[in-house]
């Protein structure tokens, strides 16, 4: 597919406009539709709709397998390391209310972290699973 | 009025795109149409007005899985499948009729949609409506119940992705050269 430059021309047009809208679902997600999950996915099909048009390579040269691994983990470890947090602040484990100085403020900066841990994790799992599928086929 | 005739279309789509699944033996197709089953449920969703649901079986269904289904077909096309022969459908036909029909049997229990006196609305439903803006400052009552109020059933559910991921690594990820050469081995012995 790498010789279509109607393909080529027209992903290059669309696919920062689907990282940008990935970036809205991910920090939007507290006033609409949306949240860590879909972000996630939204921003690894920018990323497999790149790989799908100019081949498995050149996604790999953008963001590799082992930096996918290392932020898979991340994103669990931020979430995972919120409740940790919280509990060393006086609280239960992700209780956010003990992170900021009112209940409000905590519960914004706790749901906000939380939900970006589950978009990097997400979006990184999903292209391991698509890269590690894809890869396969190669000689 | 619009709705119904929305629900009736897109029910009706469902169902002609799950008969040509049935119907249908080339895999490619039939992976295109899981997308436009995905799709369409999404669409579904979002007339419920279950736009985060819809969000994510667009995004999940229609997009991430046509594309893995896709790539693994292209991974496996070489072995050709056997079609069964000598297959009697009475059997199955009669399990699957007798299911649908416990099944339609079961939704006639299940209360009108949006009836305000089910149990789903009177239980726990009000309380997260009216202490989630005052208790999180949070307007999408969806995104409070997902990452506050169930913050550790949510954790649960990304390491269950992570876990995903984990999986596919160590079965077919890692040393692709290492693992066809044991591959190779096997086949010899086995011959």
């Amino acid at each position: 597919m790498t010789h279509n430059i109607i393909l080529r021309v027209i992903s290059k047009f669309l696919i920062p406009p689907i990282i940008i809208f990935a970036l809205y679902v991910q920090f939007h997600g507290d006033f609409g539709p949306g949240g860590g999950f879909q972000a996630g996915v939204i921003m690894s099909a920018a990323i497999i709709l790149y790989a799908l048009v100019f081949g498995l390579d050149a996604a790999e040269k953008f963001i590799s397998l082992t930096i996918l691994r290392i932020l898979a983990s991340l994103g669990v470890l931020i979430y995972a390391g919120v409740g940790i947090v919280t509990i060393f602040l006086g609280g239960n484990y992700l209780e956010y209310t003990v992170l900021g100085s009112t209940q409000i403020a905590g519960q914004h900066l706790g749901i906000l972290l939380v939900e970006l841990g589950v978009g990097i994790s997400v979006f990184s799992v999903m292209l391991i699973i698509f890269f590690t599928f894809a890869g396969r086929g190669r000689p | 009025m619009i709705d119904a005739v929305i629900n009736i279309t897109l029910l009706a789509f469902l169902a002609i795109t799950a008969l040509a699944i049935v119907r249908m033996t080339n895999l490619f197709a039939i992976v295109m149409l899981f997308g436009i089953f995905s799709f369409l449920s999404a669409a579904l969703f979002v007339v419920m007005d279950a736009v985060d649901v819809a969000f994510t079986e667009a995004a999940v269904g229609a997009g991430i899985s046509t594309v893995l289904m896709i790539v693994t077909i292209a991974l496996t096309k070489e072995q050709k499948e056997k079609h069964p022969t000598g297959h009697r459908p009475w059997l199955p036909l009669m399990v699957v009729m007798v299911t649908g029909a416990a099944l339609v049997y079961g939704t006639l229990d299940i209360p009108a949609f949006g009836d305000p006196d089910a149990p789903a609305q009177t239980h726990v439903a009000p309380q997260y409506l009216e202490r989630s803006m005052p208790e999180t400052g949070i307007p999408n009552v969806v995104t409070s119940v997902l990452a506050s109020y169930r913050g550790f059933d949510t954790l649960g559910e990304v390491v269950v992705v992570f876990t995903a991921g984990i999986a596919v690594l160590l079965l077919i990820g890692g040393r692709r050269a290492g693992a066809r050469t044991r591959m190779n081995e096997r086949e010899q012995d086995d011959t």
